[in-house]
């Protein structure tokens, strides 16, 4: 009986110690070797050497599927891309669709639907003077630069968007002004 | 004595007239000064926030440099050349314009659209500033005072209580002075109940048949509870609110989370996504509000908080550029699946094309992200289960799905019946 008693008293309190972790402790895991990842985890705060694995890539080389920008940060390189770079892509059906979604993410917030310069954030008063796409000079070239390097208070927006995103978001912008300019 | 005092009495009226003239005058004059045309200064103000609040503040240095009184330093015309064509005006060799192109590395917009009226009332918004407001002050207060601690409601009835039980034992005592008979105590009462039950073994029986059930019940629950974390809420090092981003501003859940559409990850966005928006969101909105832990936020501690982004990205508020020390900010990872599960986020954010509230909840109204679903093997399932499988436009597998859709004599085949239920698909 005494046995009993003890061995229940045993089993209660693991019970509670299993059951009672608070919202901010994680409950126990079973075999944690099992659960915790080998190999880094990506954005693991225990990479290489200690570091973060979120590293650069190594000098001279260049990340798979990264297409290189030639085109300096600067208003030279701006102007020359405005003036000598082109859109790769067509501006076909399926290019504009996807362009209208990545736009709709990553665009609209600020620019609007339409490109007016009224998205949310503009009418929240969060952002003021968000230029609209009618009275600024556009062209496929410094609208891709402007992805990739932001211009004044817009940010780059080129580590959320792969290069072909970019250019579908430039071909949707271009359809975007011709609405708006017509 | 009588014209005396009739002359000073006069004197004494003539007085009291000028100085109510003198008061009378000054205030109108003070009038005068603040008076301000309103609807110049709202179309100013309108064509300021539209055009040129992207890089310019009144009070402060931002992209460009700060405007407020920018009459005081330049001339009308000069300001309207400038405005209406910037680099043109650098080009003529005007001094004044060389000088202000060097403020900042990236040139200024040329804006040709805009009307000589148009920069008039621009430039008379930046003299007289904002349209001053009245303070809501008494209001803030009136709502402090109202927010009262829960203790001391405890408190209260606890004492109440306190007070209940004596004043019974008094009224007790009492009447067994009054000569009632004596009941027997608490005490007493028990141990006859407990003599009764060690006689009894059919009650031995039941305790014991319950309190096997009972450990049973707990043992079970906990033991399934073991490695799933719904509800797991960890304080992270930077009180971000979903429901200010993804809620009240509606920014998507991919503009952070980019790398959702293409990777095995949804991605904690870095620093620089942040930085986005809040190179020029400094500070939040003054009726910005959000509850950490049970404890309300307001626009003071939210302001701190965007500090410490500020920190973590090496961002000078004051030169408005990178001091390039930067700190990882070490978010605390609240979803996470075992090792040996595999999970793809871009298959089901652009393959299958799902919200993502479907497997986290809403977000967009946690101030503080939970664990909204289990992620245990079950969950998923489930929803694997249900789930049908969208199997329009992608032609290259018509054939195989016109297959399986006979094989299991249904119109539309699930995720399970393409084998989402193989173990392989997920555990190798």
């Amino acid at each position: 009986m005494k046995k009993l008693k003890k061995i229940s008293i045993a089993l209660i309190v693991l019970a509670t110690v299993v059951s009672c972790g608070d919202k901010h402790t994680r409950s126990l895991e079973y075999m944690p070797d099992m659960y915790v990842s080998v190999p880094y985890e990506p954005n693991g705060t225990e990479g290489v050497n200690g570091k973060s694995s979120n590293l650069e890539p190594v000098a001279g080389t260049i990340a798979r599927g990264h297409v290189p920008y030639e085109y300096a940060d600067t208003n030279q390189g701006y102007e020359s891309a405005k003036n000598t770079l082109k859109n790769p892509l067509e501006a076909t059906e399926k290019n504009l669709e996807n362009g209208k979604k990545m736009y709709g993410i990553y665009c609209a917030v600020c620019h609007g639907k339409t490109g007016d310069g009224n998205g949310i954030l503009a009418e929240r008063e969060k952002f003021s003077g968000v230029p609209n796409y009618i009275d600024r000079e556009l062209t496929e070239g410094n609208i891709y630069h402007v992805i990739m390097y932001g211009r004044n208070l817009m940010g780059s927006h080129a580590s959320q968007l792969t290069t072909k995103e970019r250019w579908q978001v430039v071909s949707y912008v271009e359809k975007l002004r011709n609405d708006l300019l017509n | 004595m009588r014209s005396v005092d009739k002359h000073s009495q006069l004197i004494k009226l003539l007085l009291k007239r000028v100085t109510f003239l003198f008061i009378f005058s000054l205030s109108f004059f003070v009038q005068a000064q603040d008076a301000v045309d309103a609807a110049q200064q709202k179309e100013g103000r309108k064509l300021f926030k539209s055009q040129c609040a992207a890089c310019h503040k009144l009070d402060k240095k931002f992209v460009g440099p700060a405007l407020g009184n920018i009459a005081e330093k330049r001339e009308a015309d000069w300001l309207v050349a400038w405005i209406k064509d910037n680099a043109a005006l650098i080009k003529s060799g005007d001094k004044d314009a060389i000088e202000a192109a060097e403020f900042s590395p990236s040139a200024m917009t040329a804006f040709p659209r805009l009307t000589d009226k148009n920069i008039e009332d621009l430039i008379y918004y930046t003299t007289v500033g904002d349209p001053v407001k009245a303070t809501a002050t008494g209001a803030v207060a009136a709502e402090a005072t109202q927010e009262t601690s829960p203790w001391l409601a405890y408190i209260l009835i606890g004492i109440i209580v306190f007070g209940i039980l004596i004043i019974a034992n008094l009224l007790k005592v009492i009447s067994e002075l009054k000569g009632a008979p004596k009941t027997p105590g608490l005490a007493s009462n028990l141990n006859e109940l407990w003599i009764g039950f060690k006689r009894n073994s059919f009650l031995h029986a039941l305790l014991v048949v319950f309190f096997l059930l009972t450990t049973a019940y707990v043992l079970f629950g906990s033991l399934f509870k073991m490695g799933v974390d719904t509800g797991y809420q960890p304080i992270q090092p930077i009180a971000f609110s979903h429901t200010i981003h993804a809620g009240d501003n509606k920014i998507d859940c991919e503009y952070c989370h980019s790398s959702a559409k293409h990777s095995k990850t949804s991605g904690i966005p870095s620093a620089n996504v942040c930085m986005n928006c809040h190179k020029n969101i400094s500070e939040v909105a003054d009726d910005t509000k959000m509850v950490l832990d049970g404890v309300t936020l307001g626009k003071v501690e939210l302001d701190a908080e965007i500090q410490k982004l500020y920190a973590a990205t090496g961002w000078d508020s004051e030169t408005l550029a990178y001091t390039g020390e930067t700190a990882p900010i070490k978010w605390v990872r609240v979803h996470n699946l075992p090792d040996f599960a595999y999970y793809n986020h871009s298959q089901h954010v652009t393959v299958a094309g799902l919200k993502c509230q479907k497997c986290h909840g809403p977000v967009e109204t946690m101030d503080e992200v939970y664990q909204f679903s289990s992620l245990t093997m079950g969950w998923c399932i489930d929803c694997h289960k249900e789930t049908k499988v969208d199997l329009k436009g992608n032609d290259y597998y018509t054939k195989i799905h016109e297959q399986l859709s006979q094989k299991y004599g249904v119109d539309q085949v699930s995720v399970a019946q393409l084998g989402g239920k193989e173990c392989g698909k997920c555990h190798y």
